[in-house]
């Protein structure tokens, strides 16, 4: 009896339960978490008003103003005609670019940017938008929307043709100079028509 | 002939071998532990965000606070929640520099407060967010929204 040679095998472990114990786990990360969707559209405020501060007037020639204003009921007016939210896209691509030099179009001024050298930059306009406080959220998101995809346009139509590669692939000193060439000039205010 | 030519065997089908499936749900897993994060906050207030074309992904979400403003579950008024609590405008300035407090050195010049609002918001209650930001010079501003192709 002494003599037999005992066996040495270790009683393993029964590792067939340990499918079940991941699933367990797979399923509470699953219930717990939430997938990364996290989108928006960035905007910058203005600092605040000083309260004392009288507001000043400046003097803005009317050629470098796109009035637009948000209605209660969530129509658009830009410079006195109605607008869809991509007729008014359209309107702040042409209304930046100022492409022909158009005397009704903002002015534009010569400077120079790096990594674009001597070229017209659209320093002088002013978007000023006009809201509501009845109107709904949804319809000045999508007034926001339009203007900045109406940027959007031609900062990427310049990236494409002065760096060959569309914005979203553009370094950030790019992106840089081609915010100084179409800089977003908002001016916002909320009150009643 | 030392061995027939043809010998019956039982032909039992082999069974799959099961070995290696706790590997592949650790895989799946460690797949969802990376992908998502931990939900934080139970939201309160319901709220669908609109849709836009120039959305782009929130960075640096360590430096990001969020404000929701939604329907109170059974009602029809619009409540804005900070965190874990239905607050009110005034307790923004409270609650951004509590955030602001939390945040490292190089998260705060990228902070941005994230206003996850609901379609039907009036623009009055945004705008009145939006100015007590402003005083607390919060001033990067991200408006949540779902991308529409």
């Amino acid at each position: 009896m002494f003599s037999r040679r005992f066996k040495s095998d270790m009683p393993q472990l029964d590792t067939t339960s340990t499918a079940d114990i991941s699933f367990m786990l797979l399923i509470f990360f699953l219930v717990t978490s939430s997938m990364d969707t996290d989108k928006g559209l960035a905007r910058q405020l203005p600092p605040p008003d000083d309260q004392t501060e009288e507001l000043r007037e400046v003097e803005v020639k009317e050629r470098n103003v796109l009035a637009v204003t948000l209605a209660a009921d969530g129509s658009i007016v830009c410079d006195g005609s109605p607008v869809t939210t991509n007729e008014l896209a359209k309107r702040v691509e042409t209304f930046v670019a100022n492409a022909d030099d158009d005397p009704a179009l903002p002015e534009m001024s010569q400077r120079e940017v790096h990594l674009l050298g001597l070229l017209r930059v659209s320093d002088r306009h002013v978007i000023t938008i006009m809201a509501s406080p009845q109107a709904t959220y949804d319809a000045y998101f999508q007034m926001q929307d339009a203007i900045v995809r109406g940027y959007n346009r031609l900062r990427n139509q310049l990236a494409v043709s002065r760096f060959g590669h569309p914005l979203a692939q553009c370094t950030a000193e790019e992106r840089d100079a081609i915010a100084l060439v179409y800089p977003q000039r908002i001016s916002e205010r909320i009150e009643e028509q | 002939m030392q061995k027939p030519l043809f010998v019956r065997r039982e032909h039992e089908v082999p069974r799959l071998n099961t070995t290696s499936l706790p590997d592949l749900i650790f895989t799946v897993l460690f797949f969802f532990m990376i992908v998502t994060h931990m939900r934080d906050v139970d939201l309160k207030v319901r709220y669908e965000v609109p849709q836009g074309t120039e959305v782009l992904k929130l960075a640096h979400k360590s430096a990001v606070s969020y404000i929701y403003v939604g329907r109170l579950p059974g009602s029809d008024e619009f409540a804005i929640q900070l965190n874990d609590k239905v607050s009110t405008i005034a307790d923004i300035e409270a609650y951004l520099d509590e955030e602001r407090s939390r945040m490292s050195a190089d998260d705060l010049p990228h902070a941005t407060v994230s206003i996850k609002a609901d379609r039907d918001v009036p623009l009055q209650m945004i705008a009145d967010i939006k100015q007590a930001l402003r005083k607390s010079y919060a001033l990067k501003v991200n408006y949540s929204a779902s991308e529409r192709p």
